[in-house]
């Protein structure tokens, strides 16, 4: 591990070991090894193409990996193979939550409603499997009214109080992303999973959005990135990971993989490289294909 | 309606397999035309277009009609031109009435809520089997048998009609696989099908695409209707609802949006009634036919050639 | 435009008749076997045919002269206001609603609660009959068939085209236990509610996995199977025959309505026999199992459940991503539509006093579904305009006698009813395709409770 030593005391609360994921022939993660330390920001970077967003499926629950273990371990002490879990479960019982690289909101139901359909397993529970709700308990009142509060919470955090009665759809780019985020935590998760969040938004809305995730990580939630911004991952991660063709070619402190030259060399230093970053499209279209 | 029970040969049970074999590949001819229009529909519109059905049995009627005034004016028609005349007209008809339904009662609302035009395609499939029933009666319309020779091979009977039906199906078929994967209109037709928006930035003249898919799609119906009339010798109003049904199946089973997949299935849906009637059980040879179609689909939910769907996260 | 010059209007008037003499020209190609021509049987059983050419000029004209008005006045006509409104600015969307509109609900529940008494008053004793029965009853099992299909379809976004199989469930769950065991209707409604629901989940289980278009076409086999063992499962159905005698329901035990029973209903009230206060009866309680369907909706959207199934419809993807697991999701909403679908079905059964696989033939579940989407998915107002529309308008052709006066004594309105209900779907679906309520009401709201948009909500996938 090459991870700075500051983090080493921290303990880890996702661990990915050896993960590989194929796609027919395409090898789109090869044995990655990464972890995730409780209460820090971890970014997950690369050049296009370089199996972020597989990495993400995996950890999330959308593909079954080829191989390899992602152990989840909660602040209970509990332990999880994400893996081994169904994609619901992810959420409901391991605390890892999501958002979308291309949001996925509900976009016929009202911001509130959003938030509200986040808390559906406690409230679930609150209304007796709608059983007791539906004969008017006071229990599932009083879960249905915390629900609210609870989002108007978050509606605050995410600056959304204002829009909160309206249809999701009807929301400016900027606003569906952190309504996204807000929805991700109203499921209570202790890490948080975006996938590249500042896509698409303008140097105002991807500051507020910095302000959102350290806020969100200064109240105990870790998070997981996948981010392309670089004035994104340098400001706000405490450790980052960098792949490169499904494979890990750097990992540690935001300086640390800055100054890396493995790091400059793939993606840093390109910039100016005509020729690799035709070449980089190409994977790009090639491997996107089957990863997205 | 109800195929002919077929004797049952004592002994032989290879010849009576054969024999089922053989009316099962008649069958799923007819239904494999019929597929190929919804499967082509929708491959291209991405919609169900329940008045296939119904276009089968316009394609039949139209046959029976030009049959009644060919007959009644020609009575020493030869068989293979009146035949023909049959196809044909019933093809321009059926075609006609296509193209005019897709414009009227499809077009309007494309790109619309995805369920309406659902909605109107079931609207029309009752407007027009009902159409039928206060134009030309609710009564069944028998004709004459046109073709009756029969040939024998040891126990095994093989009818002209037979062998015409599967003829004519693989030559529309060639002809039709030509049109899709040789031509300039088959190309537009398949660029339309990836990608509309696509298509028309590129020059193809989605609209008119979408019109000749109809018009193809309703032509082999009415060849399937008229191979139907000629098969079974009756027309009814509601001819359109269960082989129109049954082909749906087939395009499904096959794997819908596969042209490949809709003969397929056809053939497939054919085998398994003719096969079911025959050592099963004939009144139960409809649940064979859809509980096999939901058994394939719950293991393989996108049908048999279809391509797999990819979840897009 | 700014300039409309003579010359524009000659133009416009060239292209309508251009227009429609092309139409002529396809109609008379589309008519001219199947109007022009007409097949019969001759006394000799033989199929011969003679010629219609003054109907299918009918055709021709029709359709020549309404494509030459449309283009040539109608649509100018609307494009010019659309202009205008677009012009002056004003949205069309106003808050004021009128007295009738915002007490729309009360006034419809107390019209429907006076309305057999109505019917009495207006046209008696005898003349109400039909009223009740085939107007009044017939629109609210429709009514109540759509809301619970409407969980399926509307809400979770589940597209359901065999509804007609749990109907079918709930009449024969009542005709069978009722003739076997002489369990009485109220002990058998919900049962053969809990039975359809089922059903449900046995059907629903294997095919939830598949989406959309292939979910439609398994549920339609299901429903044609459970349709065709209804008909060659003999020995205990009776096949097409069907099952009759069913026992009708009673005043929950206390007064019968067999004409023969001494506690009979008119009897004890002294009242002149009349079959009349059966189906008042009745009417009440298809009224209230509507009101049953209605309240449960109405609640359920407001439990989790209930927002589980919009967001499923919405996007199922982000629905797992928050733990929601859709497969339960789905199948409590397959339950619980097709639950409604087995209470009107046992309703069905008590009212006809026979069932037979014909009346849960495919179409059936066809006019289910277009009544939902006619009527605005997820909106039981609309859903319950769509009934009255669709299903009391077809009713209605029924009695239309005076169309014998125009049409010649030959005409039977009833051949056409199932004619116009096709083309009344694809006319409202061209003019309205969210249907007649397009707009979402929220199921909770912060400040104040705005309806979303049709635009916004989506028609599910699966």
């Amino acid at each position: 591990m090459t991870t700075g030593t500051t983090t080493m005391t921290k303990d880890s609360i996702l661990k990915v070991e050896r993960l590989s994921m194929k796609f027919g022939g395409l090898m789109a993660i090869n044995d990655l090894s990464f972890e995730a330390k409780r209460g820090e920001i971890t970014a997950l970077i690369g050049p296009n193409g370089a199996g972020k967003t597989t990495v993400f499926n995996c950890i999330t629950g959308f593909y079954k990996p080829t191989m390899g273990m992602i152990t989840l371990s909660r602040d209970n002490g509990k332990e999880f193979l994400l893996e081994r879990l169904r994609d619901f479960e992810i959420n409901k019982v391991a605390g890892v939550s999501r958002t979308f690289q291309n949001i996925r909101l509900f976009s016929g139901l009202t911001v509130l409603e959003n938030l509200l359909v986040a808390q559906h397993n406690v409230l679930m529970k609150a209304s007796g499997f709608t059983i007791l709700g539906l004969l008017g308990l006071p229990t599932y009142k009083n879960a249905a009214k915390a629900a609210i509060e609870k989002a108007q919470y978050w509606l605050e955090m995410a600056d959304l109080v204002d829009r909160a009665d309206d249809p999701a759809g009807d929301l400016s780019y900027g606003a569906q992303r952190r309504l996204e985020i807000a929805r991700a935590m109203c499921t209570g998760p202790e890490l948080l999973c975006l996938d590249e969040p500042a896509a698409g938004l303008n140097p105002k809305e991807s500051l507020t959005l910095n302000t959102l995730l350290r806020a969100i990580r200064d109240q105990g939630t870790s998070l997981l990135l996948i981010e392309h911004d670089m004035s994104v991952v340098m400001e706000i991660s405490d450790h980052v990971v960098v792949l490169e063709y499904g494979q890990k070619i750097s990992d540690g402190t935001p300086d640390h993989v800055k100054n890396d030259p493995k790091v400059i060399a793939a993606y840093l230093g390109v910039e100016d490289d005509e020729v690799e970053e035709i070449e980089e499209k190409l994977d790009k279209g090639i491997i996107e294909e089957g990863t997205v | 309606m109800m195929r002919p029970i077929k004797d049952r040969i004592r002994g032989n049970y290879m010849e009576y397999f054969i024999q089922q074999l053989i009316n099962g590949l008649t069958l799923g001819s007819i239904y494999g035309l019929v597929a190929i229009g919804y499967t082509m529909v929708y491959g291209i519109i991405g919609m169900i277009n329940f008045a296939h059905g119904d276009i089968f049995m316009l394609g039949g009627f139209a046959a029976l009609i030009i049959f009644l005034i060919l007959t009644s004016f020609f009575a020493g028609i030869p068989i293979a031109l009146l035949l023909l005349l049959m196809l044909l007209v019933g093809m321009l008809m059926t075609g006609l009435w296509n193209w005019t339904i897709e414009r009227v009662a499809y077009r309007p609302l494309r790109g619309s809520f995805r369920l309406a035009p659902l909605i109107t395609a079931i609207g029309m499939s009752i407007a027009l089997s009902n159409f039928i029933q206060v134009t030309q009666g609710p009564r069944n319309k028998p004709i004459p048998p046109l073709v009756t020779d029969t040939y024998h091979l040891g126990a095994i009977t093989i009818s002209l009609k037979q062998i015409l039906i599967v003829v004519i199906t693989s030559i529309l078929l060639f002809a039709f696989w030509y049109i899709v994967n040789k031509t300039p209109l088959g190309r537009a037709q398949r660029a339309t099908e990836q990608d509309r928006k696509m298509a028309a930035l590129l020059g193809v003249d989605v609209d008119k695409t979408i019109s000749i898919t109809f018009i193809m799609g309703a032509a082999l119906a009415a060849v399937a209707g008229a191979m139907y009339l000629m098969y079974y010798g009756v027309a009814s109003f509601n001819d359109g609802f269960i082989p129109g049904v049954k082909a749906f199946t087939a395009a499904v089973l096959g794997g819908i949006g596969s042209l490949p997949g809709a003969v397929l299935g056809g053939l497939l849906i054919g085998l398994i009634e003719s096969l079911w009637s025959a050592y099963f059980s004939i009144a139960y040879k409809d649940v064979a036919t859809f509980a096999i179609l939901a058994i394939v689909l719950i293991f393989k939910p996108t049908g048999i050639l279809g391509r797999p769907e990819v979840e897009k996260v | 435009m700014a300039y409309t010059t003579e010359n524009n209007q000659s133009g416009l008037m060239a292209k309508a008749v251009k227009e429609g003499i092309f139409a002529g020209l396809i109609a008379f190609g589309m008519f001219l076997l199947f109007v022009g021509i007409e097949t019969y049987q001759d006394i000799n059983n033989q199929l011969v045919w003679r010629t219609r050419w003054g109907l299918l000029a009918v055709f021709v004209a029709v359709a020549a002269i309404g494509r030459f008005v449309t283009v040539g006045f109608i649509k100018p006509h609307l494009d010019s206001r659309k202009l205008a409104k677009a012009k002056s600015g004003v949205l069309e969307i106003s808050d004021e609603k009128g007295f009738f509109r915002t007490h729309f609900l009360k006034i419809a529940l107390v019209f429907l609660l006076c309305y057999p008494f109505l019917a009495m008053l207006i046209f008696g004793r005898q003349g109400s009959l039909k009223y009740v029965d085939n107007f009044g009853i017939q629109i609210l099992i429709y009514v109540m068939l759509a809301w619970g299909l409407n969980i399926v379809v509307g809400l979770a976004g589940l597209l359901d085209l065999g509804y007609v199989a749990f109907y079918a469930v709930g009449a024969y769950s009542y005709a069978l236990l009722s003739a076997h065991f002489g369990f009485s209707f109220w002990l058998l409604l919900p049962m053969a509610g809990i039975l359809a629901g089922l059903w449900g989940i046995i059907l629903g289980f294997p095919v939830l996995r598949l989406r959309g278009d292939y979910l439609a076409i398994v549920t339609l086999a299901f429903g044609e199977i459970i349709r065709l063992v209804l008909i060659n499962w003999t020995d205990v159905t009776r096949g097409t025959f069907g099952i009759s005698g069913i026992e009708k329901a009673t005043f929950f035990g206390i007064w019968s309505f067999d004409a023969g029973a001494p506690n009979n209903f008119a009897k004890v009230w002294g009242l002149p026999t009349s079959s009349v206060y059966y189906k008042m009866f009745l009417f009440y309680i298809i009224l209230a199992l509507c009101m049953l369907t209605a309240y449960v909706t109405i609640r359920l959207r407001r439990m989790p459940i209930g927002r589980a199934w919009e967001a499923l419809r919405e996007d199922e993807i982000a629905c797992r991503s928050l733990g929601i697991n859709t497969v339960t999701t789905k199948l409590t909403a397959f339950a619980t539509g097709a639950m409604f679908g087995g209470f009107a079905g046992s309703f069905f059964a008590a009212r006809q006093g026979f069932v037979s696989p014909e009346s849960f033939v495919f179409l059936e579940s066809a006019v289910i579904l277009a009544i939902v989407v006619l009527g605005g998915m997820g909106s039981l107002t609309g859903i319950a305009i769509a009934a009255v529309v669709m299903v009391g308008g077809t009713e209605l052709l029924r009695e239309m006698e005076f169309l014998k006066h125009v049409f010649g004594p030959d005409f039977t309105p009833e051949l056409y009813r199932m004619l116009l209900f096709g083309l009344a779907m694809i006319i409202v679906m061209l003019f309205k395709p969210r249907g007649f309520v397009g707009t979402r009401e929220p199921t909770a709201f912060l400040k104040e409770r705005k309806a979303v948009s049709g635009s916004f909500t989506k028609e599910g996938h699966g």
